[in-house]
């Protein structure tokens, strides 16, 4: 996927040339330094301005879902105000149906919807690779046994899991972004499994092997490190499409439930006061789109700085 | 290739029946479809048992797993366990929700499809303009929007535009809530007016969201093959734009795309299932929260055998049409 306005650049040009040609970036001509590959990567995800404003904007929000709670005067839940009170000094955003101010429900919303994202992806990131570099490194019946799993997982549906697990756990967060993780590793497996097989063929591995190196040590050592690129970038794309489904569950009742809230369950809530009172719908809705835009973006700045056969096409 | 189709469906048997034995101990186990009668004030501890003995809900689970496999495959997809619809057919029932939902699904598949195909070729063709620009931003905003919010504020304005219509003194257009129960009658115009009515919503929410990764798909796939040796060489030889560009490019650029269509319309049945429950629609979705809900095992096996089947065969589809593509891979 390519990214929007940054202009075509080679990477033999990348360490010289800033994007957009910007002319400060031009005495980096004088001096050559050695970089690690983190610098370079780093380096090029500073340059990639879609992606930097959208790193802004991501971890402003995470701050303010954050901090914004500590310091506002109405508590997530708290029933005292009257309902559907219009927006005002006290309640910015209103009040909903049960009295309870929007701006605390929304930072709460958007803290848990956050959180499970951030969990799930951490969570079926390490799945997905341990599983795909056993199935790619071991090959045989491992592989199998893994690829067969996958399959397995692909035609259970993950909404028949949430509404059992979840009913049966009243809800609790980490029971949706289990529920999320368990159904998230598979892509990353098949991705991970087809680079350790490329991988494994090449001297490295052979020597590390042939020095006595365990199983582990190999994939933690030596396969993960090489395929960091791919891993990040994919664990950004699961946060972004956990964002949506963890919304779509609380939206149909089968994630987060009340009095704990998200932001699926927020519009859950609200979504028939729309053509009365926009505001109600539109502030989670936004705030969705914000966070899942964001980290879209970032993953796409990723891509293109960890690619390093970087060139006009980016696929 | 007929060996390996074979095998691949051979193999995902066993899979198959795993996933079933998973899914029904998981439902089955997950509550009482007779939870509702045992509350009711005045029942007896008789009409309960033979409620479960009439639904064969007295044997173990693992027994009535069998008997479901065991009956499947005599071709027999057994009946609801659950007490508002006890004994229905489940081939029917699932029969019946699938087509409502293939009807919707494959329409707006197919919209999607020929017009992310169009804007992504477009916009690798003109890279950088500011076509592209507002097709990538479009499809960047759609491909990070929740589908059930798109159906939300479809529905919202499409009633306030029915309200609209009345006021100006002429019929309500829109439905937002499903096909009609016995399909569609009256006049030529009439069934024209209600067809378009009542799918031009769901589909709509359906097609956004699936249109806006096509497009990004078909962009990537066209702007590497455009950036090809071969495409070069036909631009050398002196053969013009819109040759090379068709002759060329595009068709080479057709082959991941079609393996996405491929891979994705066996998953798109279980994803309606938001815009289902947004519109009203009793299909697929619907049944399956339905049979969750009312721990009926029985009724999901039926869902599950469907859509699972479909993952399946287009998953083995996809494969295969990209092998018969691009004779480069080669399958076996």
């Amino acid at each position: 996927m390519a990214d929007l306005p940054t202009p075509p650049r080679s990477d033999v040009a990348a360490a010289t040339t800033g994007a957009g040609g910007d002319p400060s970036q031009h005495q980096e001509f004088d001096t050559v330094k050695a970089r690690t590959q983190a610098q370079t990567v780093l380096r090029r995800f500073l340059r990639h301005r879609l992606a930097m404003i959208s790193a802004s904007v991501l971890l402003l929000i995470v701050l303010v879902a954050v901090f914004l709670p500590l310091f506002w005067p109405h508590q997530y839940g708290n029933t005292d105000a009257a309902g559907y009170l219009p927006p005002g000094t006290d309640h910015p955003l209103g009040t909903d149906q049960l009295g309870r101010d929007m701006v605390a429900q929304l930072l709460r919303g958007t803290q848990l919807s956050l959180l499970i994202a951030f969990v799930v992806a951490i969570g079926a990131t390490a799945i997905g690779v341990t599983l795909g570099a056993l199935a790619g490194y071991l090959k045989g019946f491992t592989d199998g046994l893994v690829m067969r799993l996958a399959d397995l997982m692909l035609i259970i549906p993950q909404i028949a899991v949430a509404a059992i697990l979840v009913k049966s756990a009243q809800g609790s967060w980490w029971v949706v972004a289990v529920v999320l993780a368990v159904f998230f590793w598979m892509q990353i497996a098949r991705i991970t499994r087809g680079e350790t097989l490329s991988l494994s063929e090449r001297e490295f591995i052979e020597a590390a092997r042939a020095s006595g190196a365990t199983t582990s040590r190999v994939i933690f050592r030596h396969l993960v490190p090489n395929m960091i690129g791919s891993i990040t970038v994919n664990a950004t794309l699961v946060i972004a499409q956990a964002v949506l489904v963890e919304a779509a569950l609380s939206f149909l009742g089968l994630g987060v439930q009340a009095p704990d809230t998200s932001l699926g369950l927020i519009i859950n809530e609200t979504y028939a006061q729309l053509s009365t009172r926009p505001w109600l719908f539109f502030a989670p809705f936004v705030t969705i789109v914000l966070i899942s835009l964001t980290i879209n973006f970032i993953g796409d700045g990723l891509r293109d700085a960890f690619d390093p056969r970087q060139t006009k096409v980016r696929a | 290739m007929i060996r390996y189709a074979i095998r691949r469906l051979l193999i995902s048997i066993p899979v198959l029946i795993v996933g079933t034995l998973a899914v029904y101990l998981m439902v089955a186990l997950s509550g009482d479809p007779l939870g509702e009668l045992r509350s009711q004030p005045g029942v007896t501890e008789e009409t309960i048992q033979n409620a479960a003995a009439s639904l064969g809900l007295d044997k173990p689970v693992l027994v009535r797993y069998w008997d479901w496999l065991m009956g499947f495959f005599q071709g027999d997809w057994g009946f609801s366990v659950a007490l508002g619809q006890a004994r229905a057919d489940v081939f029917t029932v699932v029969t019946d929700a699938f087509w409502t939902t293939f009807r919707l699904v494959l329409g707006a598949e197919i919209l999607a499809i020929v017009l992310g195909m169009a804007i992504g070729v477009l916009a690798a063709v003109r890279q950088y303009s500011i076509f592209d620009y507002i097709a990538t931003s479009a499809a960047f905003l759609m491909f990070s929007m929740p589908i059930f919010c798109v159906a939300i504020v479809l529905k919202t304005y499409g009633i306030q535009f029915n309200n609209f219509l009345v006021d100006i003194g002429l019929d309500r257009w829109l439905t937002t809530a499903g096909p009609p129960e016995g399909g569609f009658s009256g006049s030529l115009g009439e069934i024209i007016a209600r067809y378009t009515g009542t799918f031009i919503l769901p589909t709509l929410s359906i097609m956004l969201i699936s249109f806006a990764a096509y497009s990004r798909f078909q962009r990537s796939s066209m702007l590497e093959t455009l950036n090809s040796d071969y495409v070069r060489t036909a631009r050398a030889k002196g053969l013009s734009s819109s040759r090379v560009i068709f002759r060329h490019a595009y068709r080479n650029a057709l082959i991941p795309v079609t393996t996405l269509f491929a891979l994705n319309f066996g998953s798109i049945f279980a994803g309606a299932i938001v815009t289902e429950t947004v519109f009203g629609w009793k299909g697929m979705g619907d049944l399956l929260v339905r049979s969750v809900r009312q721990y009926d095992p029985d009724m999901l096996m039926g869902w599950l055998m469907i859509v699972a089947v479909l993952v399946v065969v287009f998953n083995l589809i996809a494969d295969l049409v990209y092998g018969f593509l691009d004779p480069r891979i080669r399958i076996g």
